[in-house]
């Protein structure tokens, strides 16, 4: 059995009258891939955000690598500089050059020398096809190269967690294989995953488990195979259903 | 080297050649109606002024060329002042302006005095005329302590940096505000800290957002410093003044407002060039 990186504990998290996390119970095993499915608006963001200590949770606790971060006088920075983020609409710098938006990071927070870093940053930008990109402004890429170079800067200082949400939503659909293509690649590295995802033919090719999200909680958990072949739960049935026959 | 061999092998068709002739033609036409309006204008203008029966005593008193070359000199002397005090207090401005529009920026309850404090200075010092800071701060502080001597110039830089630090701390708070919310987000998921996060990512956004915005207000404050002359200070103004009171004749003022204007002119052209360039790249959908 191998140690898990994440485990969430009874985790509850309300907005106003709003009770969006009802008592999250979920583990994400080292070198996992967990996706995360449901419905717009059952929580999947805030499920990441408050992993993220972007939002604090009202209830529960958090574990990464066996460390409390809901404890309340945890370093959120030094939480978060243990999570890698990319976010649905890139969130690049667009001040900064492709390469400083990589390697700031790795700088400002890790204290890596730059030249070190740019090596570094070069290195996996040149990996994933963006090696012409390095001294580019991000508005001078297209979606799909910007999601990769926010994908490389999320992999750069080599985090224990990668949090990925809705990554290709915002994306042209011919633009959504080469960042899929990437998420791939990060697998087959060995890369620790949670991700939220409308593409569900992706989630079942690259998801050790699936979590489906209803009414505040994860209702079925499970390999791809059982959740897409044998739902066991009528939501989950139905809201597979719905999808398929958008 | 494709886009070259499109270029060279491109030749207008007839139909695009004679909208080129056409578009020409039109704004030759615009470009005359232009001029020979504003020679109109200018024309009936002058015409009202100079066969106005007053015009011999004002071109005396305004316009005597004799006096203008005679205080000419003094009042350059007097405008190197004045450009001094711009100098000083632009870096005071910046270092103020930032360090207000930080405190407000703080979030939490831990915060509230400094964000307390900075929303009260610029609430009071926005409302303020710069005249009565000057004659406060001019008057006032020396009396705090007659025995020691404060240069004239100096209370006259803290006065107008007094003033021109909320202004512009305001506008460097509005563009942080313009930054958009995930752009912290992404920078504090990064592990970035709250003053770093503010430093690297929110700053650098905002100060593009309100460069035409902050050059608009270091215009202003240009012509603003010819008020530290109301304490006495020997500037341009205070230099046009002395002569006037020796020759009866208002001439050395606009001596000094013609240099005035010209010290302003290459800022104000500069903020014209900015402010269009951005607002080109705004409409090509570019992010900051
Ligand atoms: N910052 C917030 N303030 C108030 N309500 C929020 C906030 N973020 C999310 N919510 C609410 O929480 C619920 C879940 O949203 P979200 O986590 O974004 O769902 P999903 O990502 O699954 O679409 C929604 O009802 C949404 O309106
Ligand atoms: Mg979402």
């Amino acid at each position: 059995m191998s140690a898990s990186v994440l485990e969430l504990h009874g985790v509850h998290k309300l907005f106003g009258d709003n009770h969006v996390l009802r008592g999250v119970d979920l583990t994400v095993a080292s070198h996992e891939v967990v996706v995360v499915i449901g419905a717009s608006g059952s929580g999947k963001s805030t499920l990441m955000r408050t992993i993220n200590l972007i939002e604090r949770v009202d209830d529960g606790r958090i574990l990464l690598s066996g460390d409390d971060i809901t404890a309340p006088d945890v370093d959120v920075d030094k939480v978060r500089a243990r999570i890698g983020v990319v976010f649905q609409h890139f969130n690049l710098f667009p001040h900064m050059r492709v390469i400083d938006n990589v390697t700031l990071a790795a700088r400002k927070v890790h204290g890596i020398e730059a030249s070190v870093a740019r090596e570094k940053a070069v290195g996996l930008l040149s990996t994933f096809g963006l090696a012409e990109k390095v001294d580019d402004y991000p508005d001078r890429l297209s979606g799909g190269q910007q999601q990769r170079v926010a994908i490389v800067r999320a992999i750069m200082t080599d985090p224990e967690l990668l949090l990925l949400d809705e990554i290709t939503s915002a994306l042209d659909p011919m633009l959504v294989g080469e960042v899929l293509d990437l998420v791939r690649d990060l697998k087959a590295q060995g890369s620790t995953m949670l991700m939220a995802t409308h593409e569900m033919s992706f989630a079942r090719s690259v998801a050790d488990r699936i979590v489906f999200m209803h009414g505040g909680r994860p209702l079925e958990v499970g390999p791809p195979e059982q959740i897409f072949e044998d739902p066991q739960h009528p939501e989950t049935r139905e809201f597979l259903a719905r999808l398929t026959h958008r | 080297m494709t886009d070259r061999a499109a270029v060279e092998a491109f030749s207008p068709s007839a139909l695009e050649l004679d909208r080129r002739l056409h578009r020409r033609r039109a704004s030759r036409r615009s470009v005359l109606i232009a001029l020979v309006s504003t020679l109109a204008f200018a024309g009936v203008g002058g015409w009202l002024v100079v066969t106005s029966p007053g015009w011999d005593g004002v071109r005396q008193m305004f316009f005597n060329l004799e006096i203008a070359a005679d205080s000419f000199p003094k009042i350059l002397e007097g405008l190197w002042l004045n450009i001094r005090v711009l100098f000083f207090a632009t870096i005071a401005v910046a270092v103020v302006a930032t360090l207000l529009a930080v405190m407000r920026s703080l979030r939490g309850p831990v915060w509230f005095p400094l964000r307390a404090i900075a929303t009260g200075y610029t609430d009071l010092f926005r409302g303020l005329p710069v005249l009565i800071v000057l004659y406060l701060v001019g008057f006032g502080v020396p009396a705090l302590n007659p025995e020691t001597r404060i240069p004239i110039a100096v209370l006259g830089t803290v006065g107008i940096s007094l003033c021109y630090s909320a202004y512009v701390a305001e506008v460097l708070r509005a563009g942080m505000e313009a930054v958009h919310p995930s752009q912290r987000i992404a920078a504090r998921s990064l592990g970035l800290s709250h003053a770093k996060t503010l430093r690297m990512v929110v700053i650098p956004q905002a100060l593009r957002k309100v460069v035409p915005a902050l050059m608009n207000d270091f215009v202003s404050m240009q012509k603003d410093v010819g008020l530290i002359s109301v304490l006495g200070a020997v500037d341009a103004v205070r230099a046009a003044q002395i002569v006037t009171a020796q020759t009866y004749n208002f001439t050395p003022y606009v001596v000094a407002g013609l240099l005035f204007v010209a010290m302003s002119f290459p800022m104000i052209r500069l903020t014209d060039t900015v402010s269009a360039r951005m607002a080109r790249r705004e409409q090509q959908g570019g992010t900051v």
